[in-house]
């Protein structure tokens, strides 16, 4: 938070920000309750916010807990990531509509609707840089994720709770929300009194809070603040020593670690569903019953698969070993050659949502240990 | 990510299973290939398949891919007859360093369906063959049967400044020349390993032990070129399916030289 033009707003003001996107004609996405998990799904206003309620999170476990607060936004990362919006797990690429023997291609519309993001954490931010870096500013932009990406306005939080599983602060990427964002909200609950610190990162951002109801912040807000990152800061679950780690994985691919992890290993893909960075996928096209109309959609996809890798003659990565070590080595090491940063950001979601609570910190942490080299 | 409309215009069994189609485009031309580069194909309604350029990028006029019946859209792709609409997106990849080649004596080396993809070179090499040094074809098939554009190599036996080698795993009666393993050819090519290239091109286990014997030959292993395949659904460096450890075959290959891939290339389930 800076000095000099902090302001604040209350419970009131934020549904005045929701309904400010909503008249700007954005689709108002948020946390909110479903099937017993904070996930993102379209908000009317803050009574459909989880209002109240944390997540405990460990390997493989996740629980909502009651807060003794009255908390908007005190819960840390859930199954959700805000890729499910900009790169959403099916695409529709082109319809294509045969008349004799001509063939006609149209590209598929676009969103009628530009979307806006309620409570994006600061390892999320980082994640949806590291998806622009690999899905616009390659030689060949997917156009689907750049119209959704430019239009969108991000409104960050400052993360408030550290999950059981976060190690945002190894990767770098958190707790505080720092750039990335159009408008920022710092959650302060002080007895009775809740507030949201509020500040712009755009022109966008600036002319959406000059048109809510704000206060200016006295001292004691900006502390406490400050404190609220501080505070999460160090308590988190989860911490990954990243020196060297890409020759550490690279030249240890025969480590005997890929056996263990692989024994424990589903290949569900479920890790690299939660990822908010993964962004693998694969096409899929249909035709009517009289091959007059044929379309493709792009599907997320899953290097866990033995489809993934599938080539005349078999797959490449026959073992479930070949597959985690391609995900982890991925993440960690080979994103970096393939798209200059690393492919992790610390959220835990990996870790949380592995049905036997594999855990990439501690995987990478047996092999810093008994490395080969 | 949206094809162009494009019709066989000719259709041509190269082999076995194996056909080149000639496709001409609807709206406007396919953009032209280089040596190397490939095309995503699309058959409606069926799938969609990456096929290296086998014709002369030279030859503006034509533009042709050999492909072999192996999946359910090659297979579709290698029945369709002349007329039908094929979707195509391209050409994608870096290819063959034909342009600083000059003055090299040049290998081909090539197993069964490799030679679709170096045969664009090859056209481009003869065309400009002073600028280059010896010129080498070395071709290995499975058997006599199996050999890929037949007819051609009849042409490319009788042209000067160029020496084709051809050996196959598994001879018949008929068949009076060399059966063995491309490596076996090697020493029987002329060139100067000091200022020799060689372009490879087959089956990965086949491109490994081509690179030992053009090692053990003396080429320098910045001049040894592989061309990669790995499944691929974008071509564009979206879908992450062409990965191959450090790199992505559809942005930084197909073609990489071997000082480049080679740590990584018998390493297994990369």
């Amino acid at each position: 938070m800076r000095c000099g033009d902090a302001e604040f707003i209350d419970v009131d003001g934020l549904d005045a920000l929701f309904r400010a996107l909503s008249d700007r004609g954005y689709r108002v996405i948020g946390p909110t309750i479903v099937d017993t998990a904070i996930v993102y799904d379209d908000i009317g206003g803050t009574a459909d916010l989880p209002r109240g309620w944390t997540d405990e999170q460990d390997g493989g476990r996740y629980r909502l807990v009651e807060r003794d607060d009255d908390a908007l936004f005190g819960f840390a990362t859930g199954p959700h990531s805000w890729k499910r919006f900009l790169h959403p797990p099916v695409q529709r690429l082109w319809d294509a509509e045969r008349d004799g023997d001509a063939v006609t291609v149209r590209p598929a519309a676009a969103d009628p609707a530009p979307l806006a993001f309620i409570g994006v954490r600061s390892c999320d931010l980082q994640a949806m840089r590291i998806q622009d870096r690999v899905l616009i500013e390659g030689p060949y932009p997917d156009p689907h994720y750049a119209d959704r990406r430019a239009a969108a306005f991000v409104v960050a939080v400052d993360c408030g709770t550290a999950g059981g599983t976060c190690f945002c602060v190894s990767m770098e990427t958190g707790p505080e929300a720092r750039h990335g964002f159009d408008l920022k909200l710092t959650e302060i609950i002080d007895g009775d009194a809740q507030r949201f610190i509020v500040s712009a990162g755009t022109e966008a951002g600036r002319a959406v809070l000059a048109a809510l109801p704000t206060r200016e912040a006295g001292d004691a807000d900006l502390a406490s603040a400050a404190a609220v990152v501080d505070r999460t800061a160090a308590s988190m679950g989860r911490t990954m020593r990243t020196d060297d780690i890409h020759g550490l994985l690279l030249s240890n691919l025969e480590h005997a670690r890929w056996d263990d992890t692989a024994a424990r290993c589903l290949a569900c893909g479920n890790c690299t569903m939660v990822c908010p960075t993964c962004f693998c996928t694969t096409v899929e096209d249909s035709s009517d019953l009289t091959g007059t109309r044929t379309s493709r959609s792009r599907r997320w996809d899953s290097c866990f698969t033995a489809d993934f890798s599938h080539i005349h003659g078999g797959s490449v990565r026959q073992s479930t070993r070949s597959r985690y070590r391609q995900w982890a080595t991925h993440k960690l090491a080979t994103w970096h050659d393939q798209f200059g940063t690393s492919g992790c950001v610390g959220c835990g979601r990996c870790i949380t949502w592995c049905p036997v609570g594999i855990d990439i910190t501690e995987e990478v942490r047996a092999i810093r240990e008994t490395a080969e080299q | 990510m949206v094809p162009i409309v494009a019709r066989v215009r000719r259709r041509r069994r190269d082999g076995p299973g194996v056909w080149t189609l000639d496709l001409r485009s609807d709206e406007g031309a396919v953009r032209p290939a280089a040596p190397g580069q490939f095309n995503m194909l699309t058959v409606f309604g069926v799938g969609e398949v990456p096929i290296s350029v086998s014709g002369d990028p030279g030859d503006g006029d034509r533009l042709l891919h050999t492909v072999r019946a192996v999946g359910p859209v090659s297979a579709a792709l290698a029945d369709l007859r002349p007329g039908s609409a094929v979707g195509v997106r391209g050409p994608f990849g870096i290819g063959w360093p034909v342009g600083a080649m000059a003055g090299r004596d040049i290998l081909l080396v090539a197993g069964g369906l490799g030679l679709a993809p170096l045969r664009p070179a090859l056209y481009r090499l003869l065309a400009d063959r002073d600028r280059f040094g010896t010129l080498t074809l070395i071709y290995g098939a499975r058997s006599p049967d199996d050999i890929l554009f037949r007819r051609e190599f009849q042409s490319w036996r009788r042209k000067p400044g160029l020496d084709v080698q051809v050996t196959v795993d598994h001879a018949t009666d008929a068949w009076d020349a060399h059966v063995g393993v491309v490596t076996t050819l090697i020493p029987r090519a002329t060139f100067d390993p000091s200022r020799a290239t060689a372009l490879v091109c087959g089956p990965e286990v086949m491109m490994r032990f081509a690179v030992n014997g053009l090692r053990n030959a003396g080429v320098d292993e910045a001049a040894i070129f592989l061309s990669m395949e790995r499944n691929m659904k974008c071509a564009v460096g979206l879908c992450g399916h062409c990965q191959f450890g450090t790199v992505m075959i559809c942005r930084d290959g197909p073609v990489f030289s071997y000082d480049r891939i080679g740590a990584m290339l018998g390493r297994k389930e990369l």
